[in-house]
């Protein structure tokens, strides 16, 4: 298993995938979009939101498994905090998905396409956006904090 | 190409180690800045590479979809981002990483992202347009000049990357 790249080259480079987004597809990189559009499909709502295609998903998962493929990362396993169990870690992140999916779908787009992509072309939504979700992580952390520590 | 840059952004974060939950909750109790690190060196990156392109003239800066501004849907929709990041450890991209890779934890958020999706898509308007703005930029909105806003972002970078070196 290797060690993570770097975190400032790492970051340069989701950078310049940003940028070629920019630059060859006129808009940026968003991921809740297909969250949304997935389960727009899935229960026959209309959405108006655009971007996000729902096999978007399949491509970054794509993009993730052949990067740990050949770092030998890859590993079944269930990822939490010392003190909590499997199936406690299971329910916080499924709860956890959820409440971020109705913040997303209010705001219109996720760390991806609102805070990174829209926060690099400067839109005021997109900062409003990172801001208060990284306040209202911080401020909820310590009631979490039993299962991360 | 939205396939190419799909798999390029999934490999990305899967590099930096955005796959993995307690390193990203990590960012929240002051013990792993990766996240941090990785968004803003991210976003100085796309900005100053949109901003030079298009001074050289290789694109048209206004043709690159902006997020819209919607104040109050984004406030709100920011606090309970930020709520549900901190309990799930993973964000939408993230989740996708984490599943992809093996991490059965990433699966439960990716199934409670659908689940929220599908609460809010049956429940909520499609668009609240409460407060809308429409495609505003920073520089806009305070009145400076485009390279002035991309100067300060870069400087709050710098700054932010000195401090949490400094702690680390």
């Amino acid at each position: 298993m290797k060690r993570y790249a770097d975190p400032y080259v790492a970051g340069f480079c989701l950078g310049l995938v940003v940028l070629a987004s920019f630059v060859f597809l006129d808009r940026g990189v968003g991921v809740s979009g297909s969250f949304r559009s997935a389960a727009a499909i899935a229960a026959a709502f209309g959405t108006s939101q655009s971007g996000g295609h729902a096999t978007a998903l399949l491509y970054v998962m794509a993009g993730a498994f052949f990067s740990a493929l050949i770092a030998r990362r890859l590993k079944l396993t269930i990822e939490r905090g010392p003190n909590i169990t499997n199936r406690t870690r299971l329910i916080a992140a499924f709860a956890g998905g959820t409440v971020m999916a109705m913040g997303a779908y209010l705001a219109r787009g996720c760390t991806s396409g609102l805070a990174l992509s829209g926060g690099a072309l400067l839109g005021v939504g997109s900062w409003i956006f990172m801001l208060a979700a990284f306040a209202a992580a911080y401020a909820f952390a310590p009631l979490v904090r039993k299962t991360w520590q | 190409m939205a396939v190419i840059i799909g798999i390029a952004f999934g490999f990305a974060l899967e590099r930096a180690g955005l796959g993995s939950a307690p390193k990203l909750a990590g960012q929240f109790y002051g013990t792993d800045f990766t996240v941090f690190k990785v968004m803003f060196s991210a976003i100085v990156t796309a900005m100053l590479g949109a901003f030079w392109l298009s001074r050289l003239g290789v694109i048209e800066l206004a043709q690159v979809a902006v997020p819209g501004t919607w104040l109050v849907p984004q406030l709100a929709g920011g606090l309970l981002f930020g709520i549900g990041f901190v309990v799930a450890g993973l964000c939408p991209g993230t989740s996708c990483v984490a599943a992809a890779t093996g991490r059965g934890d990433g699966l439960a958020v990716m199934l409670g992202l659908f689940t929220g999706m599908l609460i809010a898509g049956l429940t909520l308007p499609d668009n609240l347009d409460l407060t809308a703005r429409g495609t505003i930029t920073l520089p806009e909105f305070f009145h400076v000049p485009y390279g002035v806003v991309v100067a300060i972002v870069v400087a709050i970078a710098l700054a932010g990357f000195k401090w949490t070196e400094a702690r680390a």
